[in-house]
C-alpha cells in the first residue's frame, strides 16, 4: 500500500508540474488539478497509513486511523474545488477578451488598456 | 477571556455578506458600512495595542477548546501592530476608492474589500499553521475578485497569471502542512515550538524539508527573488485602490516568516541551521537589488511602483535575515515605511492617470490638479527611495546599523546604499519625466479634470503618516524594539498558548467533560 500511495503522489505531482510548464490554461489548469489531487494524498497519507482502523475512540479498539488529516483533507478539497472554479472562470473571460490563452504576457506588453 | 481579540476577524465577516445582501443596489449605503467597518477596526486595533502594550499575550479559544487540540486566536505585540498597520492602510485607500469613483465601476467592491481584510486579519491573528492556510487562501480569493474589479483583457490576463501562481503557492503550503504534520503531530505554531526542540539530531530530514518548503510559500508571498514573477503585472494592471491595500499583502509573507522562523524554528534551531543566513540573506540582496534596478528600467509609472515594491520587500527581508532583536526591530519600522509609501505610490501613480492617455514614462500634456500630485510625488518617491529627511532613509540607517556587527556587513552594505542610488535615479527620472517635461508639450483645447477633493485627502493622508512616522521615530522604534525582544523569548507566548485551561486539557475538566461524553452515549 505504501509504494501505491507514493507512486500515486509522485506520478500525479509530475505529472502535473509537465502540465503546468505547458503555459496554455487549459493544460495549466488541468495540472493545478492533478497537483491538488497528489497533495490532498499526501496530506492524508502525512497520518501515517492505517486499514480499516476506525477514527472515534472506543474502549475496545487499538488501532486508530489519525482523523485530523481528513479533517485537513477536507477543508483542502473544498478550498481547491472552489479556486479552480475561479480561475476557469477568469481564464475564461481573458481568453474571450485576448482571443489567446497564452499564459506569459505578450514580447510587446499592450499598453493603456486598464483604466 | 476577552471577547475583542476576534472581533477584527468576525466584524468584516459580517460586513461583507450584509453588504451584498442587503445594500446591493445602493452604492451610497455601501460607502457608509465600509467606512464605519474601518473606523471600528482602527479603534479596535488602538485598544487591542493599548491592552498588549505592557507584553500581555490575549488568547482566544474558539469554543473553549484547549489549544493544541482546538482553534485558538492569539493576539501579541506583532500581531496587534500588523492588524492596526492593515486597518489604517486600508481606511486611506477605502477613501481614495470611494474619493475616485473605483468603488462603482464594477460590482462589488465594499464586500471583496471586507472579505480581504477579514483574511489579512485572520493571518495576522491565528496560533495555528492549518488556519494560516484557510486566512491566506480567504485573502486571497477575495483579492481575485478586487485585482479583476472593473475588468479589461489586459486586467484579466494578469489576473490569470496571479490566480495560478497563487494555486501554486497554496499547493505548496499544503505540502508543507503535510510533511510537518507527519513529522510532529500538531500543527498549532506554540505547541509546534515545543516539539520541533524534541526532533532527534538524527532524524531531522522531514523536518528540514519543511521549513524550506514553508519559507518558500512565504517567500512567493512577500515577492522574494526568485520567486517574485506574479507580483509586477498584478500589481501594475489592479485598480489603484486594490494595489495600494496589496501593499500589505508582501507584508503579511514578511509576518509569516518572522513568526515561524522566530517561534517555531528559531535561528539556533540545529535541525534548521543556516537556512536564514545562507539562503533568506543572499535572496533577499538579490530582491532589494533587482527591485530597484526595475524601478530604473521601468517603462511606465505603475510598473515603477510595483518594482519598488520588490526593492522595499528586500530590504525588509535583509533586515528579517539578520535574526537578530536589532534586525527585527529595524525590519519592523521599515515595514510600516514601506507599507505607507507603497501604498501612497499607487494611489499617485492613478491620480497621474487623469488626463493622461496612459502611464507610460513619456512627455504627455499635463495633468489635472498637477501642483499637488507632483507634491505627492516628490514626497513619496523621497520616502521610498531612503532619502533624508524622511523615514526610508530612518529605517534604511537602522538596517545599516543592525548588519554591522555580522561578517556579511560588507554585501549587505554595498547592495544597501548601491540599490538606493539606484532608485533615486530611477524615481528622479520618472518624475522630471512626467511633472516636467509635460510643460513642453502643447497643451490641449480643454483643461483636464482634475481628480476629487477626496482623492487628495486619502493619498495626503497616507503622506502625512509617512511624515509623522519619520518624527516619530524614537517611539515608534522603542515599541518595535519591545516587539523584537519578546519574539527572541518566546515562552509567554508558548505558555499562554498552551496553559490556559479550556475544555479537553487536562485537570478536573478533562473528567467532567469525559462524564458529560459517556452520558450523551
Amino acid at each position: 500500500m505504501e509504494f501505491l500511495v507514493a507512486s500515486a503522489i509522485g506520478i500525479m505531482t509530475a505529472a502535473g508540474l509537465y502540465l503546468v510548464l505547458r503555459l496554455r490554461t487549459f493544460p495549466v489548469i488541468i495540472g493545478i488539478s492533478l497537483l491538488t489531487y497528489a497533495v490532498n494524498v499526501f496530506l492524508f497519507a502525512s497520518g501515517r497509513l492505517t486499514f480499516g482502523a476506525p477514527p472515534i475512540l472506543r474502549d475496545d479498539v487499538l488501532a486508530y486511523a489519525d482523523p485530523l488529516p481528513q479533517a485537513l483533507v477536507l477543508t483542502a478539497i473544498v478550498i481547491s474545488f472552489g479556486m479552480t472554479a475561479v480561475v476557469v472562470m477568469i481564464a475564461l473571460g481573458a481568453f474571450l477578451g485576448g482571443d489567446t490563452d497564452v499564459v506569459d504576457d505578450p514580447a510587446d506588453p499592450v499598453e493603456g488598456d486598464a483604466s | 477571556m476577552s471577547h475583542w481579540i476576534i472581533l477584527p476577524i468576525v466584524l468584516p465577516a459580517f460586513l461583507a455578506p450584509f453588504i451584498v445582501l442587503a445594500a446591493r443596489f445602493h452604492v451610497s449605503i455601501q460607502r457608509a458600512i465600509s467606512v464605519a467597518g474601518l473606523l471600528a477596526l482602527i479603534v479596535l486595533g488602538i485598544g487591542l495595542s493599548w491592552q498588549v502594550s505592557d507584553g500581555t499575550v490575549l488568547l482566544y479559544q474558539l469554543g473553549d477548546w484547549a489549544a493544541p487540540f482546538g482553534i485558538v486566536v492569539v493576539g501579541d505585540r506583532l500581531s496587534i501592530f500588523m492588524v492596526l498597520l492593515t486597518a489604517v492602510l486600508a481606511f486611506f485607500v477605502l477613501l481614495y476608492a470611494i474619493g475616485s469613483g473605483w468603488d462603482a465601476r464594477g460590482w462589488h467592491f465594499h464586500a471583496l474589500f471586507q472579505f480581504q481584510l477579514m483574511g489579512i486579519m485572520g493571518a495576522f491573528l491565528t496560533g495555528d499553521l492549518f488556519n494560516l492556510f484557510v486566512f491566506f487562501e480567504v485573502l486571497l480569493i477575495a483579492s481575485y475578485g478586487l485585482m479583476i474589479h472593473a475588468g479589461g483583457t489586459v486586467r484579466l490576463r494578469a489576473g490569470v497569471q496571479y490566480v495560478l501562481f497563487n494555486l501554486l503557492g497554496s499547493t505548496l503550503f499544503l505540502f508543507a502542512l503535510g510533511s510537518i504534520y507527519a513529522e510532529t503531530g500538531t500543527l498549532n505554531m506554540a505547541d509546534l515550538a515545543q516539539r520541533v526542540q524534541l526532533i532527534d539530531a538524527s532524524e531531522t530530514v522531514g523536518i528540514r524539508v519543511a521549513a524550506v518548503l514553508l519559507l518558500m510559500v512565504f517567500a512567493i508571498k512577500a515577492a522574494l527573488v526568485p520567486l517574485h514573477f506574479w507580483l509586477p503585472s498584478s500589481y501594475a494592471e489592479a485598480p489603484a485602490p486594490v494595489a495600494a491595500l496589496f501593499a500589505i499583502m508582501t507584508k503579511v509573507g514578511a509576518y509569516a516568516i518572522i513568526r515561524v522562523y522566530t517561534l517555531i524554528f528559531p535561528p539556533e534551531l540545529e535541525a534548521t541551521l543556516g537556512l536564514h543566513g545562507t539562503w533568506l540573506l543572499p535572496a533577499a540582496l538579490v530582491s532589494l537589488a533587482l527591485g530597484m534596478v526595475g524601478v530604473l528600467a521601468a517603462k511606465s509609472l505603475d510598473r515603477l511602483v510595483a518594482f519598488s515594491v520588490i526593492g522595499s520587500m528586500g530590504m525588509v527581508m535583509v533586515a528579517i535575515a539578520l535574526f537578530t532583536p536589532e534586525g527585527i526591530t529595524a525590519a519592523l519600522y521599515y515595514i510600516v515605511h514601506s507599507t505607507l509609501a507603497a501604498g501612497a505610490l499607487f494611489l499617485i501613480s492613478d491620480l497621474v492617470r487623469h488626463g493622461r492617455q496612459n502611464l507610460a514614462l513619456t512627455a504627455q500634456a499635463p495633468v489635472g490638479g498637477m501642483a499637488m500630485t507632483a507634491a505627492f510625488f516628490f514626497v513619496a518617491a523621497i520616502a521610498m527611495a531612503g532619502l533624508p529627511p524622511l523615514s526610508g532613509f530612518v529605517g534604511k540607517l537602522l538596517i545599516l546599523d543592525a548588519a554591522f556587527d555580522t561578517p556579511q556587513v560588507v554585501w549587505i552594505w554595498a547592495v544597501v546604499l548601491g540599490s538606493s542610488l539606484v532608485s533615486v535615479v530611477g524615481f528622479a527620472r520618472a518624475g522630471s519625466v512626467i511633472f516636467w517635461k509635460s510643460h513642453s508639450v502643447k497643451v490641449q483645447d480643454h483643461a483636464p479634470i482634475a481628480p476629487s477633493a477626496l482623492s487628495y485627502v486619502a493619498t495626503g493622508g497616507l503622506v502625512v503618516l509617512l511624515v509623522a512616522h519619520t518624527v516619530f521615530a524614537g517611539p515608534v522604534t522603542r515599541y518595535t524594539n519591545s516587539i523584537a525582544t519578546s519574539l527572541f523569548e518566546p515562552g509567554a507566548y508558548v505558555s499562554t498558548v498552551l496553559d490556559t485551561p479550556g475544555k479537553l486539557s487536562e485537570g478536573k475538566d478533562d473528567d467532567a467533560a469525559y462524564a458529560q461524553d459517556d452520558e450523551e452515549h
